[in-house]
Formats: C-alpha cells, structure tokens, sequence
C-alpha cells in the first residue's frame, strides 16, 4: 500500500518537502518522464498509482471503453445504403447475440434485463427505422443513433418505469454505434474468463452490473484511496491500483501485473517480474495467515490497546465482521435502513436492525452513527432541498436541528431501547459535528434517551482544531479520516482528478488526526479512527502513533492490518 | 379483420418479463399482429419498443388484430397470454 502516500506519477508530489513517504520522482517512475513535460513512453515498461490492498495478481486487460460522442449529422457513408444497412444491422446483431451470452451466465434477473436488451437490439421496427435512414443515405452508425430517436422519446414521455429503461436503450445504442464504427462497445465488460479491469473511473452502476468473481484487480485512471473504487475493492477484498495515469494506452487482452502493495501496474511483465513479484505477494499473504489471526487489541509502542473494530451497515455484515476477527463495531452506518424507503424506519423496526447488530458481538462494543444526510443523498421524508454546494451545506447533524429533530430523537429513542440487555456495549455518535456547542446538543439529547455513551464524528477541521472544547462536551470521538481530507484539503472526495490531494496521509491531516488525539488523552476519553485510512497499514500505525485509542475498516481489511501491526 | 379485446393481467402491465413474453410469443406466431390500446396507433406486437412505447398498465384494455389464414387462432392464443400474470 505504499501507493498510497504517494501521488500518481504524472502530477506534482502534493507537498514537496513536508510530504512523508514520498518517494523521489525518478523512483518511482522508473525514469519515464515523471513529473517533467509530458513524455509518454509508446509502451511503459511500469505505471504506478494508489494500491489498495496487498495482493498481486497477472491477467488479462479487458478495458471498459468510455462512450463514443454521437456520430455526426454529416457522416459520410462506406457504401450504398445497402451496404449501410448490412452495417448497421450486423452491429444491432452482434450487440444483441454479446447480451444474449451474458445472459446466459447471469443471474435469473439479470439474465432478463440483458434478455430484454437483446430483443430490443433485434427489435424489426428499429431495423425498419435503420433501413429507411441508410437508403436515405445516411452513414451506418449515424443511421443506428438515429433509429433509436423516436423509441427513446416515447420511453422518456411515458416517465416512470419506462422512463428509467431510456438508460438502458441509451447503453444499447452506445453499444451498437461503437460496434457499427469498429471501436470496443462500452460499458463493463463481460468475460468468461478471469480478467483485470481497467477503466477511467467506475461509478456505482458500473459495479452493479460487474461480476466480482470474475475480477482479478480494479486498475482505474482517476481516483484516490475513498474512491467509490477503492471502497469497493477494500470492501470486496480485491486488489486495486486507482489513479493510474496512462493506464487507459494498455491494449485490450494485454497481459498485466498488478501488485497492489506497490501501487503497480506491469503491461507485458517478463516471467522472472512476474515470479518474483507473486512470490513477495505470497510471502505477504502467509505472513497475514499466520499473523492475521486473533482477535484481541493491538498494543501499540507505549503499551496502549487499541482496538481493531469493522464497519458495518447492519445484520448482514456481521458475520464477515465476526470472521475477519472484529470484536466489535467502530462505525455502524444506520442509513442503510432509510435508503429506498418512502417513509422512515419505524421504532420497532430500528431497534430490530440495532439489536441484530448488538447481538453479533457479545462482550464486545457497537459505536453507530446516527442517519447521516444531505442534499447529497436525499430522503423522500426529509427534503432538504436542492443546494449548490453539498458538501458544505445542511447535512450530519446539522440536518436534524428544527423540522426534523424527530427523527433523530425516533433514532436516539430505538437505539437506548435495543441496548438495553443487550449483549454489546452500545455508542452512539453523531456524524458532521462542527462546533462544541452542537456536540453538548447532541451529547444532552443522546443522555436523555437513555444512552449511556455519547459522541461525535470528527470530519470538520474546525471540530477538529477545538478538539479539547468539543471533547469536554462528549465521552468519545470518532475521525472521519474520509470528510476530514476532504474538507482540509479542500478536495472533493468524489473528484477522481483530485486524487491525489485527498490523501489521508498529508501533514495537514495529521496534525489535525493528532490534535484530537491528544485531547483524548488529556480528558481520557477514547478517540478512533473509522476511514479508508484506518485500513492502510503504514497509515494505521501512525495513527496509533499519534494516540488514537481504536481503528475501524472494512472487515475483509481486518486481518491483514492485524498482521502488518504485530509483525 | 378479426380482433380480440382483452385486459392485461399482469400487474405491472405490460413492461419488463410480461412484455418480453408476448412479444416473443407474437413473433413465434405465423401472422404479423397488431396491438393497439385507446388513443394510440396501433403497433407491430413483434417489436418490444413499440410494444414498450404503448405503456399499456395492469388491467388496461388492448385490442390485438390480425389478418389471413388462423388469425383466429393466432388472436385467441395471444389473448390468452394476456389474461394469464406473466411476472412470475
């Protein structure tokens, strides 16, 4: 994971002098050019990124290919509209039968989504509308983005159900555009056999179509380490390399090696890189067999515990939390329970999902966070309306100050009721705290629903700085490593071109990470860690270094980090 | 021409898997058919965006016309699609 105290090659080292762990430009590029003018080697020998995880791996390269621009108005044809018309509806056939073999490997609802695909690819009215465009002269792949005009717009005026299948006639006619024009279709590849997938950026509805098991290694162009790809790949347990610049000139089918621990990326590897490289690999993974295991406090250089905890969004993850060695919850993220709802979570219905989370880790400690919101991540039943900027705008706590403290007291409420006989400790804190006047409001209504432990997330720099006056009001915190980057770098964690300014480990955020500790300390109250930077080893021991008392990650992140702790 | 009145059963009309069925069924069948509901043109029942486009909804009436040798046939087999719940 080293990558990931580094900035991709072909951008500035983020903080020249005062940056850790930066290696020398030359270093790491192999002497390609970093950092200097633009020169791009025709077949780099090795481009390096952000590793996330440690594994390495060797496959095949399938790219996942951006969107085409529309075809012009103006496209000249190949031939007669005969000839056109082959074209395109050779491309409209190729598509279709691509879906149909996917479909065949793909789960029952899935398989009819795709199935569905495949017939409107055959769909003979679409034919009809390609054929009477190509004799009118138009060129093969013009005459298919047009075709799909009038359908797409009696799609998007019916709205609704309909409405939402625009985006998969829009992916269709991409596919087919791109077919008719010689170039790879778009979207996530699909691949019998295992491969490496490499694309600019994935976004969410990327991934929910992707077969994980087939995935080797995630190697993305833009991105840092609280990528939406990053997340996943930690979550999953698959090795990744993000913002890899110039990994988009890889060849489809090439063969690469990808060593996430490095932050490496090797087109064409000679057999002895590849040997050597999969042996350090495997000598890492039976060091974290033999030291992963356990589930006791890491004891850090002064002889403090500290706990190693699991994210969770609820009942379900608690198994991989238990199996990966967790003896407790740092961040139990208790949105989960009012995404996709038209009214919020009932009372019983809460202490439920609390209480499954409780009952998972007896002996053990739960630390929720109550519903975090924003304009961002709207709830049909609490509109906040739409804002310019929201990431700087009515969300956390923030959202549940007036019309709809409710909810958070419904919250507070279901959550004193679950911890009572409850097997685990429950905490419970609030996320976006800025001011030691919003944790004492928070703390005060947390006490008097009966809650015997109140915190807050630190995610603000201003939190943060008054680390000492915001602790006295609570009995514990929580830095947020993900919205604290952000928010001290002032880099949008969602910008995949800022990637490598939302790094986790830059001075600013230490320092910020160290001031709270050390109030902690002072007010002995606990203070953890619950971000991606909690899960990069070299990260996570200066974590600790700094007096966090607890680190909390992704639970397929846990042994690993054990095993690079007590090493 | 011959042609049946139906209501469409399945709940969600005929969108996602109940579309897909009878558009498949209506292109396995020996005659083109046409399919129409109140206040638009009638559609090729072999075409799955046209058929889409008619947004017809759980209960809604559909008119299905064909012409030629069996359209009776034809007709009563896709109508009976029709009354039966093809989400499943």
């Amino acid at each position: 994971m080293s990558g990931a105290l580094s900035a991709p090659e072909t951008q500035e080292p983020v903080d020249g002098p005062a940056a850790p762990a930066v290696p020398a430009p030359a270093e790491r590029a192999g002497g390609a050019g970093a950092g200097g003018p633009a020169v791009q080697a025709a077949t780099p020998r090795r481009l390096t990124g952000i590793g996330i995880g440690s594994a390495a791996v060797l496959g095949p390269v399938a790219l996942m290919a951006e969107p085409d621009p529309p075809p012009p108005a103006g496209l000249a044809p190949a031939g007669d509209g005969e000839h056109e018309a082959g074209r395109a509806l050779a491309a409209l056939e190729t598509v279709a039968a691509d879906l149909e073999r996917r479909a065949g490997s793909a789960g029952p609802e899935a398989a009819d989504v795709l199935e569905a695909q495949a017939m409107m690819a055959r769909d003979p009215s679409l034919a009809e509308a390609v054929r009477a465009l190509t004799d009118a002269g138009v060129a093969a792949e013009r005459a298919v983005y047009e075709a799909f005009d009038g359908f797409r717009e009696a799609l998007a005026a019916a709205g609704g159900y309909l409405g939402a299948r625009v985006a998969d006639l829009d992916d269709l006619r991409a596919r087919a555009v791109a077919v008719a024009a010689g170039r790879p279709m778009p979207g996530v590849p699909a691949r019998e056999e295992p491969f490496v997938l490499v694309a600019k950026d994935l976004a969410p509805a990327d991934t929910a179509v992707l077969d994980l098991t087939r995935v080797l290694a995630l190697v993305t162009e833009q991105g840092g380490p609280t990528s939406h790809t990053a997340i996943l790949a930690r979550a999953r347990g698959i090795p990744a390399v993000v913002g890899v610049a110039g990994v988009l000139g890889l060849a489809d089918g090439e063969t690469v090696m990808v060593d996430a621990d490095d932050g490496l990326v090797l087109p064409s590897p000679a057999e002895q890189v590849v040997a050597a490289t999969l042996a350090r690999a495997k000598a890492r993974r039976e060091a974290a067999r033999t030291g992963g295991d356990g589930t006791g406090p890491i004891l850090a250089a002064d002889g403090r515990e500290v706990r190693l905890l699991a994210n969770v969004g609820g009942g379900a993850d608690v198994a991989a939390a238990v199996a990966a060695g967790a003896r407790g919850v740092g961040l139990f993220r208790t949105e989960l329970l009012y995404l996709g709802t038209l009214r919020p979570p009932t009372f019983e219905e809460q202490v439920a999902a609390y209480r499954e989370v409780l009952d998972g880790f007896p002996g053990g400690l739960v630390v929720a966070r109550t519903l975090d919101a924003g304009a961002d991540k709207p709830l049909p039943f609490l509109p906040l309306g739409e804002e310019p900027n929201p990431a700087l705008g009515v969300r956390g706590v923030r959202a549940f100050r007036g019309a709809y403290e409710h909810l958070l007291d419904t919250q507070l409420a279901a959550l004193a009721a679950a911890a009572v006989d409850a097997p685990a400790e429950l905490w419970v804190m609030a996320p976006m705290v800025t001011t030691a006047e919003e944790a004492a409001w928070f703390a005060a209504k947390a006490h008097a629903a009966g809650i015997a432990k109140a915190g807050v997330m630190i995610e603000v720099p201003a939190a943060a700085l008054t680390a000492q006056e915001v602790l006295a009001e609570v009995d514990f915190a929580s830095i947020g490593t993900n919205d604290l980057t952000q928010y001290t770098m002032a880099a949008d964690r969602l910008l995949g071109s800022l990637g490598a300014l939302q790094d986790a480990g830059h001075p600013a955020v230490l320092r910020l990470v160290a001031l709270v500790a050390a109030a902690g300390a002072v007010l002995g109250k606990p203070v953890g860690v619950c971000g991606e930077a909690a899960a990069d080893p070299r990260l996570a021991a200066e974590l600790i270094r700094l007096g966090v008392t607890s680190l909390s990650m992704a639970p397929a992140a846990i042994p690993e980090l054990r095993a690079a702790l007590t090493k | 021409m011959p042609q049946r009145i139906v209501n469409v059963a399945s709940r969600v009309g005929l969108h996602a898997r109940p579309a897909a069925v009878f558009v498949k069924a209506a292109s396995a069948a020996a005659l083109p058919v046409t399919i129409a509901k109140e206040g638009k043109e009638p559609v090729s029942a072999r075409s799955i965006l046209a058929v889409l486009g008619l947004d017809v909804r759980g209960g809604e009436e559909v008119v299905l016309e064909a012409d030629g040798d069996g359209a009776e046939n034809v007709l009563e087999d896709l109508a009976r699609l029709l009354t039966e719940d093809l989400e499943g």
